[in-house]
């Protein structure tokens, strides 16, 4: 080695991921091959795809993969829909509004998801505050909690300052006179907006979205607290898989095909994305 | 009637006043320069006509409509930033086209359109590159061509060259009274560069804490500046403390050991007046000779002139003398000091008004 400052100082950080990171993670892979047998467990030094064979020849678990990823991608959607304008709006308040409202966004990382997942599920219930709203109303109760719909509304809500931070950042590197000169040619409001400040914000709104994905197809407490026993996604059967069924090479294989499949859309979805504004944007 | 008035304009920031009672009317066709230090006020003028900034009181009016609360969109003026303010997603011709895309204009006539205004700026080779792939006089260009293109009644530019290093500063100031002048395009430049105002406009209009110290052009802001302050802005100058007093023909400059005759004195004697004298109007001469003596300082060499600092009986001067082969004086040596006696600027000590009215006496 040429130099070896960088790799000295990289050293700490290599060292933490390749124990904390690497290691668990092929410990996993090597696990998710080995046999299992309900009588006596792991057979160690015994290889099969048996675990894969199976994850894929069940419409159960490609079932619960299948909601995993629409409720990702719901939520990955929604976030963007929600979360650029909020960011726009943001950088365009005035101090002290915007510090304020900032922070206001910021403020449920403080707060722990089991906390905030609990919290929904107060609001959620069939006793909860919006039913007693909706019957209040004379509306009739809505069934909330334990579906989809509650899972997406809490993961949205967890997942929001993870689209609008990245987007901000974007939004600051915009030079405000561009909007001006938008303006100065007689684009419209509208137009500024989709035309010159929206192509501008996409890398910010592309890895938001990369990380709000993530995220949530990966998500555990939130499905787990909100979706209840039954409405299952792949985190949640993974844990099934280790405590409850003590199927532990069937859950190292579920967990790393939500790992595979999770990359493989990120990767995909970012390779699409960037290929059409990279040209553009540099 | 002018084409583009600006009556009574104040803009106020909270307590603060960025433009106090601007009054301005520019000609069409016109190149008219805001010239000032930073914080004068300029900048929030041009906003201001631009649409970006609020009137706080009074009007606007262009080509006999009142614009004063009209929004930059529908203004149709064109704009160059300081910044350029380029779309960087789309490319050169894009961004140019952008203004015609706007305004419906049928694509055929815009890439027409485009050509022309991308020809008339040089760079016709260039269409379909971006933004960050050309150097800083190019995306200069680039912005001058897009607000241009949609041939708007008024150019403004803000401080179009001052992200360009010296020597690209100084070709695109020709470059952009060239498109000026072909074009006919009434413009509004502001801008703290001196010479970049004298050497562009039609007319300088200097600014100074929000308010307007001297409208000319640029020859006689230059010769005749108003006040002591656009005397020491625009280009150097020796400004020496004097007293006016009574002579054989009407009143005299005492300055120093000297009493002149300086024609069209308007003071009184006995009033107290600043005497200015461009370093480059002093001649030096053999020592003994000449109104003044004086004695090398320093020297510094220009290029074309060299400039002495030098001491005399009224206190240091600064003396630019042209590089014309000759001698030169070296550090220490005796010199003689003099100029015509036309050249001699009296300001007065105090008061923008005083000293407008000094300046028509000598005009």
């Amino acid at each position: 080695m040429k130099k070896p400052i960088p790799w000295l100082l990289s050293a700490p950080a290599l060292c933490l991921f390749a124990t904390l990171l690497i290691t668990p993670l092929l410990l996993t892979a090597v696990l998710s091959f080995n046999g299992f047998d309900y009588a006596t467990g792991v057979k160690e030094g015994e290889y099969t795809l048996a675990q894969y064979t199976h994850l894929f020849s069940d419409s159960y678990y490609l079932g619960i993969f299948w909601r995993t990823f629409w409720v990702a991608g719901l939520t990955t959607l929604i976030c963007m829909v929600v979360g650029a304008p909020q960011a726009y709006v943001l950088s365009r308040m005035g101090s002290p509004w915007r510090s304020i409202l900032l922070l206001v966004v910021l403020a449920p990382l403080l707060v722990s998801v089991v906390v905030r997942a609990f919290g929904w599920s107060m609001l959620l219930g069939p006793e909860g505050l919006i039913n007693q709203a909706l019957m209040a109303l004379g509306l009739g109760r809505v069934k909330l909690l334990y579906t989809e719909a509650a899972v997406v509304i809490a993961l949205v809500h967890v997942m929001l300052p993870f689209m609008v931070i990245p987007v901000w950042t974007s939004l600051q590197k915009l030079d405000p006179s561009v909007e001006h000169a938008a303006a100065s040619l007689q684009a419209s409001p509208f137009s500024i907006v989709r035309r010159i400040v929206l192509p501008q914000v996409m890398p910010g709104i592309l890895s938001g979205s990369l990380i709000v994905f993530g995220l949530s197809a990966s998500s555990f407490a939130i499905p787990g607290l909100l979706g209840g026993r039954r409405l299952k996604m792949v985190a949640t059967i993974v844990y099934d898989e280790y405590l409850h069924e003590l199927n532990w090479p069937q859950g190292a294989a579920v967990a790393l095909t939500l790992l595979v499949a999770n990359l493989i859309v990120m990767l995909s979805y970012n390779r699409l994305v960037e290929r059409r504004y990279q040209k553009a944007l540099g | 009637m002018s084409f583009l008035q600006l009556h009574a304009l104040c803009k106020n920031y909270g307590a603060t006043r960025a433009v106090s009672d601007l009054n301005l009317s520019v000609e069409q066709g016109e190149f008219v320069s805001l010239l000032g230090p930073s914080g004068c006020g300029k900048t929030t003028t041009l906003q201001m006509i631009a649409g970006i900034e609020a009137v706080s009181s009074g009007r606007i009016v262009l080509d006999g409509q009142d614009i004063t609360h009209t929004k930059t969109s529908s203004r149709g003026l064109g704009i160059v930033f300081q910044t350029y303010a380029l779309f960087p997603h789309m490319t050169v011709a894009e961004n140019v086209g952008f203004g015609l895309e706007m305004r419906h204009c049928p694509k055929a006539e815009r890439d027409q359109r485009v050509a022309e205004a991308l020809a008339l700026v040089r760079l016709d080779q260039h269409g379909q590159r971006y933004p960050r792939q050309l150097s800083g006089g190019q995306r200069q260009r680039v912005a001058l061509a897009r607000a241009l293109v949609i041939r708007p009644p008024v150019l403004l530019l803000d401080e179009p060259l001052s992200n360009l290093d010296a020597k690209l500063r100084e070709e695109m100031q020709f470059e952009l009274r060239r498109i000026q002048r072909q074009v006919g395009t009434t413009t509004v430049m502001v801008t703290h560069d001196q010479s970049e105002a004298l050497s562009v406009s039609d007319r300088v209009v200097v600014m100074e804490a929000g308010r307007i110290t001297q409208v000319d052009h640029p020859e006689a802001v230059y010769e005749h500046p108003g006040n002591r302050f656009i005397a020491t802005f625009v280009g150097k100058a020796n400004l020496i403390p004097a007293q006016v007093v009574a002579g054989e023909h009407g009143p005299e400059i005492s300055l120093g050991p000297l009493q002149l005759a300086v024609p069209g004195l308007r003071q009184t004697p006995g009033t107290g007046v600043l005497v200015g004298l461009r370093p480059e109007k002093l001649r030096l001469c053999a020592p003994g000779q000449g109104r003044l003596s004086g004695r090398v300082l320093e020297r510094f060499f220009l290029g074309s002139q060299w400039l002495y600092r030098l001491n005399s009986p009224l206190g240091e001067l600064l003396l630019l003398a042209p590089n014309d082969g000759g001698d030169t004086l070296a550090v220490g040596a005796d010199a003689g000091i003099d100029w015509p006696l036309h050249v001699t600027r009296v300001l007065d000590t105090t008061g923008v008004a005083a000293a407008l009215h000094a300046t028509e006496a000598l005009a």
